[in-house]
């Protein structure tokens, strides 16, 4: 089994490095940095962390003020709460002005697990995709997560990271280089192609070895930044293998099934499935038991590649 | 800056007043009401109290100001119009077609520092700015200014916790309290007395004034911070619609433009014939 790590820590660790690199880089939460893991910066940097209290709308637009003081600040709380809690400050306070506001929301996604809906997310990558001018990524494991942290402290403008609340699988190694707008090519195949994001990817792994047990030659292709969208990764995805099944930790609305769907109807239409929370929210549970109980497992993406294989002949 | 009679008050804000009811007038839409009753309070913040470059807008040591009403922008864009912010000739593509100066505040403008227009944003956008005055020890302050309909949202207070809380001495809100908004007096839709004993409990050192006494406005605007190590806050008793006799706290001129007859009335009021 590979070594898992919490997203969040990996979060954690990668501020506290840009901080003694960078002064400018401050940070802000909404009274749960501990399980943001915020705190590491907040001990070290005292002076430049800003707990801004039970208050997400206030904290965001603060963010835009020291933004457009020349701060590079990262925000973080549950992403029920910002982009859910503070839609309207992200949109006019951040996306408008297109101010370099960094929002790191942990806690995405049903794997919360017992907390229950109010603390799911599964609709935040919807809402923050929808906001023309942010940068959005959905790291797979803790080592895309410190570079993607560190990939958006280097670029300008408004970036919105997705991270989960449990520990993950690791899917790199050491020597893997995340490029910003850039799919990765995890596996090569030639019947279908699997993209996932974030938590899933490992699950889109453990999917593609079983198929190869069955002779179906599955790619597997991680789509870290949502938002630019690498559209020549899914069209020569869509031109090499003729079928694609998406995979992620989200409502099917309005995250990576529909943007995929969207290239692939316009360049290079062939089918699809969507491995996706369907239109419901979901219960309490152990994070496992939700992704089972969801359709979120390796298993449910293997019946998916079978169904999409079936029509693409 | 230099001292300014009560007489040469009166005249720039009666000229900015003329502006404001000619745009909104081209413009045939855009908020008149609360425009002009923020006239006074701006006339006295950019012609003494604010320290800019309009030749930078940028330059970092600047005050800030931001418009947290964004609605009101018409009466902001004729005065950044006057400083000389951007050319005069702008304030007639104001609401249109590929205008530099659109609808609600937007911080591409020249001397804008924020957008806003969804209410309840400014002062914590300020909040951040103050901050980093604050923690760097920089010279500049930051001006917000909010109507009394901002004050029923949730996340102005959020901001008025902060401040104090961070001894945010170099902000300081301003409150256009003109007792109108949108579709009601403040006190028939959500009463917000006593405001002022509200600001004050929050930690904000607080003082009414006549906002449209420009003694009471300049004194006001000129002793901040009222306490060091609080934040301080205005309250401004305006009236909606003021200078143009037929506007004045009517609630139908919150969002109406005027039509030719009504802006060559307004005109003859401010003393501009013809």
């Amino acid at each position: 089994m590979p070594q898992e790590l919490p997203l969040r820590e990996a979060y954690g660790q990668t501020l506290v490095d840009l901080g003694r690199e960078n002064p400018d880089i401050v940070v802000l939460d909404a009274d749960l940095s501990s399980s943001t893991m915020t705190h590491f910066f907040a001990k070290e940097f005292p002076n430049r962390f800003f707990d801004c209290g039970v208050a997400e709308q206030n904290m965001v637009s603060i963010a835009a003020g020291l933004a457009a003081s020349g701060k590079i600040p990262f925000a973080s709380t549950f992403a029920v709460f910002a982009p859910g809690r503070c839609f309207d400050q992200i949109r006019m306070s951040i996306a408008q002005p297109g101010l370099n506001v960094k929002l790191v929301a942990t806690h995405g996604g049903i794997s919360v697990g017992e907390d229950g809906i109010s603390h799911q997310s599964i609709e935040d990558l919807s809402l923050i995709c929808s906001l023309p001018g942010f940068t959005v990524i959905v790291p797979a494991d803790a080592i895309e997560t410190a570079q993607a942290v560190r990939a958006a402290a280097a670029s300008f403008g408004p970036f919105y990271i997705r991270l989960c609340r449990p520990k993950v699988p690791l899917v790199y190694g050491d020597d893997y280089r995340f490029n910003l707008g850039k799919a990765v090519t995890m596996r090569q195949g030639g019947d279908v192609t699997i993209i996932a994001i974030g938590i899933l990817v490992a699950a889109a792994l453990e999917a593609a070895d079983d198929l190869k047990r069955e002779g179906i030659d599955c790619r597997v292709v991680n789509m870290p930044t949502l938002k630019p969208i690498d559209e020549e990764a899914i069209i020569k995805a869509a031109a090499d293998t003729g079928a694609i099944v998406t995979v992620e930790e989200h409502l099917e609305h309005g995250g990576l099934g529909s943007t995929v769907a969207r290239v692939v109807a316009r360049h290079r239409p062939v089918p699809m499935e969507f491995v996706a929370i369907k239109d419901t929210y979901a219960t309490s549970g152990k994070a496992d038991e939700l992704l089972q109980r969801y359709g979120l497992t390796a298993k449910d993406i293997g019946q998916a590649v079978r169904g999409v294989l079936k029509r693409s002949g | 800056m230099s001292e300014i009679s009560v007489e040469k008050y009166q005249a720039l804000a009666r000229q900015t007043r003329v502006r404001v009811l000619r745009m909104i007038h081209r413009a045939q839409s855009s908020h008149v009401g609360t425009s002009l009753s923020a006239a006074d309070l701006l006339t006295v913040l950019y012609n003494r109290v604010l320290r800019l470059d309009p030749a930078r807008p940028d330059w970092p040591d600047r005050d800030r100001f931001i418009l947290s009403k964004g609605h009101g922008c018409a009466v902001v864009y004729a005065v950044l119009a006057e400083k000389g912010f951007f050319p005069r000739d702008w304030l007639e593509t104001f609401y249109l077609d590929g205008s530099h100066l659109p609808g609600h505040i937007t911080r591409s403008v020249p001397g804008v520092e924020a957008s806003t227009g969804s209410l309840g944003h400014g002062l914590s956008i300020g909040c951040g700015m103050a901050l980093v005055g604050k923690r760097e020890e920089q010279p500049y302050r930051v001006f917000v200014l909010l109507s009394d309909g901002e004050c029923d949202e949730g996340s102005t207070w959020e901001a008025a916790l902060f401040a104090p809380h961070h001894h945010l001495d170099n902000i300081i809100a301003i409150v256009d309290y003109n007792k109108i908004q949108s579709f009601g007096t403040v006190k028939e839709v959500l009463d917000l007395e006593p405001l002022a004993s509200k600001w004050q409990a929050f930690g904000w050192a607080t003082r009414e004034i006549d906002g449209h006494d420009f003694e009471q406005i300049e004194k006001a605007l000129l002793s901040v911070p009222f306490e060091p190590g609080r934040p301080s806050c205005i309250i401004a008793h305006t009236v909606k619609g003021k200078g143009v006799s037929f506007m004045e706290g009517q609630l139908a001129w919150h969002y109406k433009p005027p039509n030719d007859e009504q802006l060559a009335q307004a005109l003859a009021e401010l003393g501009v014939f013809g």
